[in-house]
């Protein structure tokens, strides 16, 4: 209780405190965003557009090949389904520290609450979210799908989310993040907490599709155990005002391992400032991160940071930027840090424009410029992510196809 | 098929090929050979229109159009093919998903892929990692499947091993002449080519038709391929820097 008390004391004065990256927004000019929702029992009763909109990031109405889904609009849960019972728990964050005792011993522990700003209203606001636990041993073989989605004007949506995947249990979520048709303005602030336990894997795929005046903070923690294995894809192709992200992994169990995957696609007007971190604090950990970024006129900040504390600790960061306009800017900030004898960290970081001899090589083969322009940028953000369906492969390679243009 | 008018090329403000005239009639195999750095490959890229290739002064005619200042792409729809000395790694390319779109034209890859070994290639990024056989190997498969009218080849079997080169040797020799084997008829209906080689050792499978000197930017000469390839390996170039000198 005192604890409680200290940490809303804190939250509320980290209310004016200002993140370290990216744009200050003010919280004041959003409304806090609904907490009132019906519930959608059935997803493909939504109207088309809104199972469109979901379909875009990933998340499939009809539940074919998932084992459960959950959908928050705004800052209220409206569906919670699971199919395979015996392989994943999934509700409500709200409901989930009703039912078990110990949820509060993985709230808000690995996210501060008086981090910046955004931690700390979405503390105060006590917001819900999903948590998901594979039971030990468990693995299940489809993903489970969660959606949160903006559905109203000018507000700001809070989540928090909490994943335990226990031991040598394996697990795979797609995280969509959407707005509505027709929602430009907003604020999306979302916690998540994950936590990978002895012998586990969990891979994780988040897909952002936001518009053109959306702020995005995520603010995201994982807790990796032994022999764990956190994979990470995060994928944002569609305009968006600014998002900053600096989603950090801790090893810190022997032989952990993580690969974070990075793609962003920044229009003129967005900011993307993408980070990724891993704190090696066990021996013989490994870490891989990739990030792959263009920007078509916005701002790119890759930063990639990898910080050595155990001996045996591998760690490569990739880090390349394309430029497709002058307009544009790309920001690669890699960071290497090791603080004892026996580490292995290297980077590679390159930004440009894509070499004129490439995509001539391809024009000679036939294809016109535009064509090959889209093929090179297709094949730079492919980083082999596993599991998407096929609506969102179109939808990406649509995209794409509007990059290969504009880039003329 | 293909005229080259008085062109002069500078890369990078240096002057790399000056005035060549040089002709590929329809259905002419012909050769250039030359001394290291004396320009051929520039004179390849130039003809398929490379950024870098300068052109100065002269004109290129393919197919009785001026092309001089079409760009590849242009150029590859009008049926100019090249396989490049040093072809750029793709990084994220798949050699499958561009043989995907090299065949929009219907043709089937996968028969010529497993003659020329190439079918563990597939999945792999084109030129990423490949051998200098291997580059050569995927290159041949690419165009084969593109099957220009005109094809510029540079250095074909270079770094191609024993065993392969008769894979390539023949692959090669169907492109150019679509299975043909009468002379009259390859004539008109087979490709031209222009072929660098340095050992000839392709003219053991292309029937070629005129040789062609290239030294210092410059045609030193011309003739039976056959012959001057034996000149070569006897006297090398130096004769045939002389030679020219005397002629002027
Ligand atoms: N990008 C470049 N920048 C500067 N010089 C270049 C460039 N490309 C070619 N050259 C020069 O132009 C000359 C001709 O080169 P080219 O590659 O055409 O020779 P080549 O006849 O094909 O020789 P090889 O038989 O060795 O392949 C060489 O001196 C080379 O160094
Ligand atoms: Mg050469």
């Amino acid at each position: 209780m005192q604890d409680e008390l200290s940490l809303k004391k804190k939250a509320e004065e980290a209310l004016k405190k200002s993140a370290v990256y990216g744009e200050d927004f003010n919280l004041d000019d959003y409304e806090i965003a609904s907490k009132g929702t019906k519930i959608t029992k059935d997803l493909t009763s939504l109207s088309a557009e809104d199972q469109k909109t979901l379909l875009n990031v990933g998340i499939v109405p009809n539940e074919e090949n998932r084992s459960g889904t959950f959908v928050m609009l705004n800052n209220a849960v409206s569906h919670t389904s699971v199919k395979q019972d015996d392989a994943v728990e999934l509700m409500s964050i709200q409901d989930a520290l009703k039912r078990y005792d110990w949820v509060k011993d993985y709230s808000w522990k690995l996210v501060k609450p008086d981090a910046d700003k955004y931690t700390a209203t979405t503390y105060l606001q006590n917001a819900d979210g999903y948590f998901i636990r594979a039971p030990a041993g468990k693995k299940s073989t489809m993903p489970v799908q969660t959606c949160l989605l903006i559905g109203s004007k000018d507000v700001s949506q809070t989540v928090h989310n909490i994943i335990v995947v226990e031991e040598g249990a394996q697990l795979d979520v797609i995280t969509g993040c959407s707005t509505k048709t027709g929602v430009e303005k907003g604020l999306h602030l979302g916690i998540s907490e994950i936590y990978v336990k002895k012998g586990a894997t969990l891979n994780f795929t988040m897909i952002h599709n936001w518009a053109e005046q959306i702020g995005v903070r995520p603010r995201t923690v994982v807790h990796v155990e032994e022999d764990g294995t956190y994979i990470n894809n995060y994928v944002s192709l569609k305009p968006v005002r600014s998002i900053q992200t600096y989603p950090t992994v801790l090893l810190e169990g022997k032989g952990a391992f993580t690969r974070l995957n990075s793609i962003g696609v920044a229009h003129p007007g967005s900011e993307l400032d993408l980070g990724s971190k891993v704190i090696f604090n066990a021996p013989d950990t490994k870490a891989e991160l990739i990030s792959r970024t263009i920007t078509t006129g916005g701002k790119v900040i890759a930063r990639g940071e990898m910080i050595g504390n155990a001996n045996g600790v591998k760690g490569h960061l990739e880090c390349h930027g394309l430029v497709l306009s002058s307009e544009g800017t790309q920001r690669a900030i890699p960071i290497l840090e090791a603080n004892v004898e026996d580490i292995e960290l290297s980077h590679e970081a390159a930004v440009g424009r894509i070499a004129r001899e490439q995509i001539e090589y391809l024009m000679a083969r036939g294809l016109t410029e535009e064509e090959a322009v889209g093929m090179i940028v297709r094949g730079f953000l492919d980083v082999g992510i596993q599991g998407i369906p096929d609506e969102l492969k179109a939808s990406i390679d649509e995209t794409i196809a509007k990059i290969g243009e504009k880039a003329l | 098929m293909l005229e080259i008018q008085n062109l002069t090329v500078e890369i990078g403000g240096r002057r790399i090929l000056n005035g060549i005239n040089l002709n590929v009639e329809a259905g002419f195999k012909n050769v250039l050979f030359g001394p290291n750095g004396a320009g051929k490959s520039a004179l390849l890229m130039t003809l398929m229109g490379f950024t870098g290739y300068k052109v100065v002064t002269g004109k290129i005619i393919f197919k009785g159009e001026d092309i001089t200042n079409m760009s590849v792409y242009e150029r590859a729809q009008m049926g100019l093919g090249i396989m490049t000395q040093r072809p750029p790694n793709m990084s994220g390319v798949k050699l499958r998903s561009l043989l995907d779109v090299i065949s929009k034209n219907g043709s089937n890859y996968i028969e010529l892929a497993e003659t020329l070994d190439m079918v563990r290639f597939l999945d792999r990024d084109v030129n990423v990692g490949f051998s200098g056989g291997e580059i050569k190997r995927s290159e041949l498969l690419q165009l084969s499947i593109q099957n220009p009218d005109m094809v510029l080849l540079d250095e074909p079997e270079s770094g191609v091993d024993l065993v392969s080169i008769e894979q390539l040797g023949s692959t090669i020799k169907n492109l150019l002449t679509g299975g043909s084997k009468c002379a009259g008829k390859r004539r008109r209906h087979g490709k031209s080519a222009l072929i660098i080689t340095h050992t000839g050792q392709v003219l053991d499978y292309v029937d070629a038709d005129r040789g062609f000197i290239l030294c210092n930017g410059r045609v030193m000469c011309s003739g039976n391929p056959r012959e001057m390839l034996d000149d070569i390996k006897t006297k090398g170039y130096v004769e045939c820097v002389k030679c020219k000198m005397n002629y002027l």
